[in-house]
């Protein structure tokens, strides 16, 4: 049960509840979409993008309470960084869900509460998802959301 | 939801025969821990745990008198061949077949329809033809119809589903027509338990005149199946879900249909005779079975269908449908809990879906107090979409499963509602 707590700490579970930048980025100028086939799991990431800078982000979609919470801490963490920096945050990222590697590192900030994943492996996709999907947005050329 | 429990109108007293403790201690896995709590095993319907009488079967097999079936003269090919042919007929009786010769061995369900898609279906579905299935086909039941649909020309349609899950009789009546060259059906449904009337949509088929086709693979672990009595041209299941090893399955096709079917795969076993001219063909059923065959596979099957066969269908029916009664009454008291899937015939399913709690996460919540159960689309994505939902939780029981597992999954979900808090979502 342990393990359990670990897993949904409080902050993951209000993240869950209350997602943050969650909804439209009217301003968006890249974006890509991720979806889990496995589960159904579905996340759209917006990204305002301004000298190489993230100027704001948000997501959109449905899943599950580690997929949701994820990608509402996720874009807490990115705004005002520049793509090297969202790269290293993201390897820290990773390397806390699947080995454990950096743990206690203070660059992953907030981020920590995820140190629970890695023991539960059918997971670590739920938790991966929005950064997956947030690097693809990051790789998409310049050019303005067709559709909203 | 006590509408629902009540309605399924099940004696709550089982039969005196049947020894609860006696059947638990034949499967080992039964007796061991999950992270570290007893294995609450409720995912019956993705795959069933195996008694010792199954794996002792395959293990005799390995250590007595293995060798390649028809193929050899010596003393280990002939035992081996006779244990094989042995088990289709087993087969046979568990289908109440008319003959052994009718049962064609092969990889489980999967391999069954795409075969009688590839081999029936080419030679007999043509430009603007009509295939009838329904809303709540396992992929497996809809992606070879599909795909010979599309290479024939021909037009799938599938009859609609009402609130309870179950298949709209009067839909499928209206959808079947002279161009309906085969309705393929399930027996049960793998998503929300449904049992189809098999019988009558059977007959309304043939009265259109169509072949059918029934996927028995969620139907063989729970009722007593009779081919004969169902009326049906085909009938498949899967060797893993009824207690036997993954990878080993049946169809049953009559006589006459299978006679006039070309093969499938070719290779070694089905042949007649060979030159590189010509090549004349085994008749059913090894004209379907190319190749060297799961030979252990098929004995182990059959000592499953043994096992099912002593304890009784009816009473292992008799027993799950106390557990789905006793599961159904103690699950509807969970807040926020709402079941997906409530037909009036049910088999020892339960699909549902919790307020504010993903399926994945209630997976995952069990999971760490040893109970497994499945949590996604369960290889049916039209039946989520059509009850608007994009995964379910499903608790499916079998033969082993006890009225204190139904009491750890309740005492389980309510524990979910605590963790996630309120109905908030």
């Amino acid at each position: 049960m342990n393990e359990l707590r670990d897993l949904y700490q409080e902050v993951i579970l209000d993240h869950n509840r209350r997602p943050r930048n969650f909804g439209p980025l009217p301003a968006a100028n890249h974006r890509a979409e991720g979806h889990n086939p496995l589960c159904g799991d579905r996340v759209t990431v917006l990204l305002d993008m301004a000298d190489g800078r993230i100027r704001d982000v948000a997501f959109q979609g449905a899943g599950c309470a580690i997929s949701t919470a994820s990608a509402s801490l996720m874009t807490e963490a990115l705004k005002g960084r520049t793509v090297e920096e969202v790269r290293e945050i993201f390897n820290g990222f990773h390397g806390l869900v699947t080995t454990g590697e950096g743990e206690g590192s203070p660059e992953l900030g907030k981020l920590a509460v995820f140190g629970g994943v890695r023991e539960f492996p059918m997971r670590v996709k739920c938790a991966t998802l929005a950064w997956h999907t947030l690097l693809a947005a990051l790789e998409q050329k310049d050019q303005p959301v067709s559709t909203e | 939801m006590t509408s629902f429990a009540a309605a399924l109108d099940h004696p709550r007293t089982s039969a005196p025969a049947y020894d609860l403790a006696r059947v638990r201690a034949d499967f080992p896995i039964l007796s061991t821990e999950v992270r570290g709590r007893p294995l609450v095993y409720l995912d019956n319907a993705a795959s069933t745990q195996k008694p010792r009488a199954v794996t002792e079967a395959i293990a005799r097999c390995y250590g007595e008198y293995y060798a390649n079936v028809e193929r050899g003269v010596h003393t280990l090919s002939q035992r081996s061949t006779e244990a094989r042919e042995r088990a289709r007929e087993t087969v046979r009786r568990f289908l109440n077949a008319p003959s052994a010769q009718e049962v064609i061995f092969l990889r489980g369900v999967t391999e069954a329809i795409n075969l009688v898609a590839a081999s029936w279906g080419r030679k007999n579905v043509g430009p603007g033809d009509e295939i009838l299935i329904t809303g709540l086909e396992h992929h497996s039941n809809i992606v070879p119809w599909v795909m010979l649909c599309e290479e024939r020309g021909a037009v799938l349609k599938a009859a609609p589903l009402d609130d309870r899950g179950e298949v709209r009789l009067d839909e499928f009546e209206r959808l079947l027509s002279p161009r309906t060259r085969i309705a393929a059906f399930a027996h049960v449904s793998n998503s929300l338990g449904t049992i189809n009337p098999v019988r009558e949509m059977t007959a309304l088929a043939h009265r259109a005149g169509a072949v059918v086709l029934v996927d028995g693979a969620q139907a063989a672990p729970h009722l007593p199946v009779d081919v004969q009595a169902l009326g049906c041209d085909f009938y498949t299941f899967s060797g893993h879900k009824v207690y036997g090893p993954s990878g080993i399955g049946a169809l049953w096709g009559r006589q006459e249909l299978l006679a006039a079917m070309p093969p499938w795969q070719g290779g070694g076993g089905m042949i007649h005779t060979v030159t590189f001219e010509k090549i004349t063909y085994a008749p059913p059923p090894h004209r379907f079975e190319a190749g060297t065959p799961f030979i252990e596979g098929a004995i182990g099957l059959a000592a499953a269908l043994d096992y099912v066969g002593a304890l009784g269908p009816a009473a292992i029916s008799a027993w799950e449908a106390e557990l789905l009664a006793l599961a159904a009454e103690r699950l509807s008291e969970v807040p926020g809990l709402t079941f997906v899937g409530t037909a009036r015939e049910k088999a020892a399913v339960l699909s549902f879906t919790m307020a504010g709690i993903h399926p994945h996460d209630v997976g995952t919540i069990l999971d760490a107090e040893g109970i497994a159960v499945r949590a996604g689309h369960h290889c049916a994505q039209p039946v989520m979409e059509r009850f608007k939902v994009p995964a379910t939780t499903r608790a499916s029981f079998g033969l082993y499963n006890t009225p204190a597992e139904v009491e750890a999954l309740a005492a389980g979900l309510h524990r979910a509602r605590e963790m996630f808090g309120g109905t908030a979502g």
